[in-house]
């Protein structure tokens, strides 16, 4: 069992015999885990180990087979309902000519809790200023988005999952081809989350980052093989079931969703 | 030529005052929808659903029902039919489209040949902005102003539905109902700009002033301004220039679109070929 200060309170996020297939094929199956509110908590799988299967499920984005999820006690659709889960895409999601600015985009965080027509209220503006300062694009906010580099595209995602006001953040692979100055300001940020017991879920390639900062770890492979403290979880052998045995090749990325269909595209994958 | 004359002279016309209020209208409202056709790359889409709605049309037409009602059917109808044979079967989504909506226009150009009406063929394909019918011109009107309603309450969700469908779905808004309001939105423009240019060159006006408002801004809010301007401009001016010339009404505003795109092409401030050009001169 674990040893955090948080062990003894019910889990944040807790799945039990999770299974979702698609279209028959099965990309993960009774998987169950448990993460403590608070947590920084690394996912680490390989390509089409079922990471973004994990993701979509926690976002209610896929029907599962089997099993339940709970976060924070509630249901995926309540805790959608109230905000309480926001996502963090890769960046290479959207198309970053649109004639956008970035408080444009950061406002879109908080459309979930606006009314219909979404016009923004003063404590949106509020909220959409103190995160930009927090991932310290305040200075950008008006700068068409594909003006930024790599490095602020991602924090200005992560600026928008912020104003959400989220208790769960989940960030697919956040640390990708990301600047020293993003990468450090990010892991200083993702501190201060655990300090207001937010629960991060990290998607991640980066061993050194599941070791350097992660609480707690969930091994993937079309199941969860381990999860838990990163001391306990992180074992030679736990990575070798989790890898099939082969070699790590961090050089391997995983490429973003594709974007652009024409029909129908919101049923595809994400649904 | 005198310019106050040019302008005055068609004015003294009943139909070239209503020519000249329904593509304005027209013209503006497809402008709006194009802004989300270019920024949501549904060009094809648009072209596709135009054509798909000519046995709608013929249908209402023939059953006296509004010619709205037709197009709204067959529009969807296509795309849910593109939908199917792109899940099921192997063939690419382009060649999909391409074969769809194909099939729907011939199926309508049969319609338009066998079912008695006074439905002209050419009008449909062509447009007949200069002799549209009294019930026809309030019907546009009413499809426009929906249209535009539509557009208006919900531009900030469509925004992100272009955008980010994902984080739209992941905070709690319909993608679905954004998907088919989008849909819906560009059968019921291309049953009002049948009207004014035909089946043929009404996806122009679906795609061309969103693309010429997009080299001009960086502001969605910007495009929309300039695209729906542009759109009213070419508008007018085409049916000015059809009358001085007695040239194709639809040929002379989709002609003025086009021009306007080239010029935002060379001239526009940040994005335009010249400044492209320049910038892109070794310095010395």
């Amino acid at each position: 069992m674990t040893t955090t200060p948080g062990a003894m309170e019910p889990p944040h996020i807790a799945v039990e015999n999770l299974s979702v297939s698609y279209a028959g094929v099965v990309a993960l199956s009774n998987a169950s885990l448990r993460l403590n509110q608070g947590a920084i908590c690394g996912l680490v799988g390989m390509n089409g180990a079922g990471k973004s299967t994990l993701f979509k499920a926690l976002m209610g984005f896929v029907r599962p087979a089997t099993g339940t999820i709970r976060i924070n006690g509630q249901s995926v659709a309540q805790a959608q309902r109230r905000q309480s889960v926001a996502y963090v895409p890769q960046s290479e999601s959207v198309d970053w000519d649109f004639p956008l600015n970035v408080t444009d985009v950061v406002m879109m965080g908080r459309y979930g809790s606006m009314g219909p027509l979404r016009n923004p209220r003063r404590r949106d503006h509020e909220a959409v200023r103190h995160s930009l300062e927090l991932v310290e694009l305040w200075d950008l906010r008006r700068r068409q988005i594909g003006q930024l580099s790599g490095g602020q595209r991602k924090r200005a995602f992560l600026a928008r999952a912020l104003v959400q006001g989220a208790s769960v953040l989940l960030l697919d692979e956040p640390f990708n081809g990301v600047d020293v100055r993003t990468e450090k300001l990010m892991a200083q940020l993702f501190m201060a989350f655990r300090r207001e017991r937010r629960t991060l879920l990290i998607s991640t390639h980066d061993m050194d980052h599941v070791t350097g900062f992660c609480d707690q770890v969930v091994l993937i492979n079309k199941t969860v093989l381990a999860y838990g403290e990163t001391s306990e979880v992180f074992t030679r052998e736990n990575l070798a079931l989790t890898f099939g045995g082969c070699v790590l090749d961090q050089s391997k990325e995983v490429p973003g969703p594709q974007r652009g269909s024409m029909v129908a595209d919101h049923r595809e994958g994400w649904s | 030529m005198d310019p106050v004359n040019w302008v005055m002279e068609p004015l003294q016309h009943a139909f070239m005052i209503k020519a000249l209020v329904i593509s304005a209208v027209v013209g503006g409202v497809c402008a709006l929808l194009s802004c989300f056709m270019t920024l949501k790359g549904w060009a094809l889409m648009g072209d596709a659903v135009s054509h798909a709605v000519l046995p709608g049309v013929v249908i209402a037409y023939a059953l006296g029902l509004p010619l709205a009602v037709g197009a709204f059917v067959f529009g969807v109808g296509s795309v849910t039919v593109i939908g199917l044979i792109k899940q099921s079967t192997r063939v690419k989504e382009d060649t999909v489209i391409g074969l769809v909506f194909t099939g729907f226009f011939a199926l309508g150009l049969i319609l338009v040949s066998k079912v008695r009406s006074s439905l002209d063929l050419m009008h449909i394909l062509f447009g007949n902005v200069l002799g549209i019918r009294p019930q026809d011109f309030q019907q546009t009107l009413v499809i426009a102003a929906l249209v535009l309603v539509a557009l208006v309450v919900f531009r900030r969700d469509l925004v992100l539905f272009c955008f980010d469908p994902t984080h739209a779905q992941s905070i709690g808004i319909s993608t679905g109902f954004l998907y088919y309001l989008l849909l819906s939105s560009l059968s019921l423009a291309a049953v009002a700009g049948l009207q004014t240019v035909g089946i043929i060159l009404v996806v122009a006006m679906l795609v061309t002033p969103g693309a010429t408002a997009y080299l001009l801004t960086d502001s969605f809010g910007a495009m929309a301004v300039l695209a729906v301007a542009s759109g009213i401009l070419s508008s007018l001016l085409g049916a000015y220039l059809s009358y001085w010339s007695d040239a194709s009404p639809a040929g002379c505003i989709v002609v003025v679109q086009t021009l306007l795109f080239v010029m935002a092409m060379v001239f526009a401030p940040k994005y335009g070929l010249l400044r492209r050009a320049f910038n892109n001169q070794p310095s010395q």
